[in-house]
């Protein structure tokens, strides 16, 4: 009396590696969506607004005859707004990241604030609006203005930085660390010359990334209340300013089928700009990797 | 050459009380750029609260809980936050049951069949779909996707909930793809090689050993992905109406929670005025929806770190 | 010490290896009978663990002192303790006194970045900077305030020279440190502690994760540091241990057992314990 029967296996088995080689290609068509979703936006857009990429477009302000509509002001206007966040957002983040990293005891509060920080980063980004807009719009009297969209957008992207940079610093090894303090420097002294510079590419990245994050995120601008038709370009932090996905959201609302082609023209510039940015932090990340 | 002696120099070099003082400011300075991300959260509770309960003052947080109807526009307004909440669960849902196998499948596949060069080609693109601004993509849905869906069953109406959830969807699925992909990787070798030295397929040692031994993991993924979807504003603003209502069709016109606080926001609501304390009392639902299910997924990835 | 500094000052002009001879006899007269380290009843704790006990023990200038012992007999804890690094783990605790040339190093007025300017390091695995050699050799100088492109020159050269490795990288100083093979590394490592001048170098097994070649070479070089430097070197290779050090000191769970010159610790152990250790019977 067998407990197994031979020829049951051996039957079953051409059963299961059938289904074992046609699952791999239903898998595989799964990671193809992506790819196919991507491609299908990217020729739709390029399509829709390849022609409308003129001079002109990038020289006129924003209007609503779509015959003169431009992206001057948007695109001036974000560009104003990545410069001002990125240096908030990179001393609040990087200032944050080493404090947990370098000097923080380990007891609650730490605790604490790590978890606080994983929270934050899940809060919708039209949260982060609302708070822009009773804390800096309103309490702090800046208005819609270059700073009071800066300061929002620091404080959403700055968790994503803080976690990149914990983990560049992290990744130097402690034996340099030891290297540098067995001479008698001091701690201030390993931190920028020693740890700052071997964990740059990594926090470099992580800034990026996130400010590519903030240059196409529009819902905390529109919370805050920035204009879409200014015939004007901020001077200075403290001026309103347009930017361009505001531009993109105000005119995707246009009844007019000609502005489809403009929003595509303006998602394309967005997309490039965006396009740019990876490509930089893919080749820092690329390059500096892998190094310990 | 001259014979410098370094080890005068540096006991010359009394430079030290600088360096001292600022050896003692650094971890000050450090500890109070790191409390703005502490003060960043108090900030976030206290004006959604404080403007909540200025909402509650006017408008009954009963009527608030139990009414079906959104009508903050009307002469006589009514204030159901449910009919809100219906309208972001029904893009949560189509999104997620669109991206929840999609996405696995994807991570399956980079996890357990895909070459390192297919896995270098494919992570970057996954990271490309990933950073599309989400107003890209309710462009993409409105002219592409609704048009498509509407060729297909005409009875759809412009604005659905169709078509932004299923590109809400496409949004999370990088998400769900690679933080899945990195749970399933962390699994030991030792324990596929254990299933398919007994002569378990792929297919199988990846449904009875590499899934539920990653199971917390991918849980965590797909909590963080609904909490995504949740919060996702642009795709919905452009694409799903502003229509509140708590019916269960799909089909027409709805408005959600995050979709509400954009059309008050862009239309100038009065300061003061009951609407405008509104978007805090809608912000204070989605936040605490948001919340949860960040919640939820740490205890998933907590656990999952536990294990392995 | 008033006598050496004359002495140097009178032969700055005449070479290098000159002023270095002339320093070493000087030095060895003059200083030779003061102990440039002692542990005064020294006891450390890791939390609970009460890791040193009791330790007294003299180090004697420009000579080599290995010590010895099984993994975990504290060794490399005792030789942190003296430049202070030990106090990097949180959960230490210490008692008694370590004497620098007889001023406790625990003493207030001496910070710690000044002590361990003073006493060098060289750790176990090379861990060069990710810099260009010449960034790593000069880093100590420029930690303490030196710029000068000139002396920052002629001090990466010496010390490179002092580590025997100068012929094998003055064509590439600009190149990344971590270029260069496991025992290159070490000896950069090793140059750039010789950099800041140290009075003493601390060696942490430097050779434990080298191959045999890069440790002859090392070793050898131990020789000629010895004339300008005092070495304390942890080790836990006995051969390593009797053919280059002046005294050894036999470490076991946490206490001194012996401590003697090297040939008397590998020929005539007093203690029954050093003996099985050195003759192999365990560890």
């Amino acid at each position: 009396m067998e407990l197994i029967n031979k020829n049951e296996i051996g039957k079953k088995l051409s059963g299961r590696l059938l289904l074992n080689k046609s699952m791999k290609y239903i898998f595989l068509l799964c990671t193809l969506v992506g790819l196919v979703v991507l491609a299908t936006l990217l020729i739709d857009t390029i399509i829709d607004g390849w022609s409308y990429l003129t001079t002109d477009f990038f020289t006129n302000f924003s209007s609503s005859r779509p015959e003169n509509a431009g992206i001057k002001g948007a695109l001036i206007g974000t560009l104003w707004l990545m410069a001002t966040t990125a240096p908030i957002a990179i001393i609040l983040s990087v200032g944050t990241a080493l404090y947990l990293e370098e000097y923080a005891p380990k007891n609650k509060i730490t605790d604490f604030i790590k978890i606080n920080i994983s929270n934050l980063a899940g809060v919708p980004s039209v949260v982060f609006g609302l708070l822009g807009l009773t804390l800096f719009v309103r309490m702090a009297g800046l208005g819609n203005s270059v700073l009071a969209a800066a300061l929002t957008m620091s404080l959403m992207i700055l968790p994503v930085i803080v976690v990149a940079s914990q983990e560049a610093i992290r990744s130097v090894p402690s034996s340099i660390r030891e290297a540098s303090i067995g001479m008698g420097a001091t701690k201030w002294q390993t931190i920028t010359r020693v740890i700052l510079p071997a964990s740059l590419p990594g926090i470099i990245t992580g800034i990026i990334l996130s400010l590519s994050r903030a240059i196409g995120e529009t819902a905390p601008l529109v919370v805050i209340g920035i204009p879409t038709i200014l015939l004007f370009t901020p001077t200075g932090v403290f001026d309103t300013f347009s930017a361009l996905p505001m531009q993109i959201f105000s005119w995707v609302k246009m009844p007019n089928p000609e502005f489809q082609s403009i929003t595509a023209a303006a998602i394309l510039v967005l997309l490039f700009i965006l396009f740019l940015m990876n490509s930089v932090a893919i080749y820092i990340r690329n390059k500096y990797s892998k190094r310990f | 050459m001259n014979d410098y002696n370094i080890r005068e120099m540096i006991d010359n070099k009394k430079g030290r009380r600088s360096t001292m003082f600022i050896e003692k400011m650094v971890p000050i300075i450090l500890l109070v750029i790191t409390s703005v991300s502490v003060l960043t959260t108090i900030g976030i509770l206290v004006t959604l609260l404080s403007e909540t309960v200025m909402f509650f003052t006017r408008v009954s947080p009963i009527e608030f809980l139990t009414s079906t109807e959104w009508s903050a526009f009307s002469s006589d307004p009514e204030w159901g936050i449910f009919a809100l909440i219906m309208g972001t669960l029904k893009i949560t849902v189509i999104a997620v049951a669109f991206a929840v196998p999609i996405g696995l499948g994807a991570a399956i596949y980079l996890s357990e069949y895909a070459s390192d060069r297919v896995r270098r080609i494919i992570k970057p693109i996954l990271e490309i779909l990933a950073g599309i601004p989400t107003v890209v993509y309710g462009f993409f849905a409105l002219t592409f996707v609704t048009p498509l869906i509407r060729g297909i069953w005409p009875e759809v109406n412009l604005f659905n909930a169709i078509s932004p959830g299923l590109v809400v969807g496409v949004m999370i699925i990088p998400m769900i793809a690679s933080l899945s992909e990195d749970a399933m990787s962390s699994v030991p070798n030792s324990m596929r090689e254990g299933a398919l030295g007994l002569g378990s397929t792929r297919l199988e040692t990846v449904f009875k050993v590499v899934l539920p031994a990653a199971v917390s993991g991918i849980m965590a993924s797909i909590v963080l992905a609904v909490s995504r979807a949740i919060g996702e504003t642009m795709i919905v603003s452009i694409a799903a109406g502003s229509t509140p209502n708590a019916s269960l069709n799909i089909m027409e016109s709805l408005q959600t929670m995050t979709g509400f606080i954009v059309q008050v926001a862009s239309g100038d609501a009065t300061y003061g005025s009951d609407v405008y304390f509104s978007l805090y009392a809608v912000g204070m639902t989605l936040f605490v929806f948001t919340l949860l299910m960040n919640v939820i997924a740490q205890w998933f990835s907590r656990k999952f770190r536990e294990e392995y | 010490m008033t006598l050496t500094k004359v002495k140097e000052e009178k032969n700055m002009k005449t070479t290098h290896d000159e002023t270095v001879q002339e320093r070493n006899f000087e030095g060895r007269i003059a200083e030779q009978a003061q102990p440039v380290f002692q542990a005064k009843d020294f006891n450390l704790w890791y939390g609970d663990n009460h890791a040193l006990q009791n330790i007294d023990l003299d180090f004697n200038r420009n000579e080599i002192s290995a010590i010895i012992g099984p993994s975990g007999c504290g060794k490399s804890t005792f030789i942190k303790a003296l430049n202070r690094m030990v106090e990097l783990v949180p959960i230490v605790r210490t008692e008694g006194d370590i004497l620098y040339r007889n001023q406790s190093i625990f003493d207030k007025s001496l910070t710690v970045e000044e002590l361990r300017t003073k006493v060098g390091m060289v750790f176990q695995k090379p861990n060069p900077f990710p810099k260009s050699i010449y960034d790593n050799v000069a880093y100590g100088a420029r930690v303490h305030g030196i710029r000068n492109k000139k002396v920052l020159d002629q001090v990466v050269e010496k010390s490179l020279k002092g580590a025997a490795i100068w012929d094998e990288v003055k064509d590439r100083l600009n190149d990344n440190a971590y270029g260069l093979s496991g025992g290159q590394q070490q000896r950069i490592c090793i140059a750039r502690a010789l950099a800041i001048e140290p009075d003493v170098i601390l060696m942490d097994e430097p050779t434990s994760a080298l191959d045999p070649i890069s440790t002859t070479k090392i070793e050898d070089l131990m020789q000629e540091l010895k004339k300008d430097y005092s070495i304390i070197i942890v080790t836990h290779n006995m051969q390593q241990a009797a053919r280059i050090s002046d005294r050894t000191a036999f470490f076991y769970q946490g206490h001194v057992i012996e401590y003697d010159r090297t040939n008397v610790i590998f020929e005539k152990p007093k203690d029954q314990r050093t003996e099985d250790y050195v003759s192999g019977r365990f560890g």
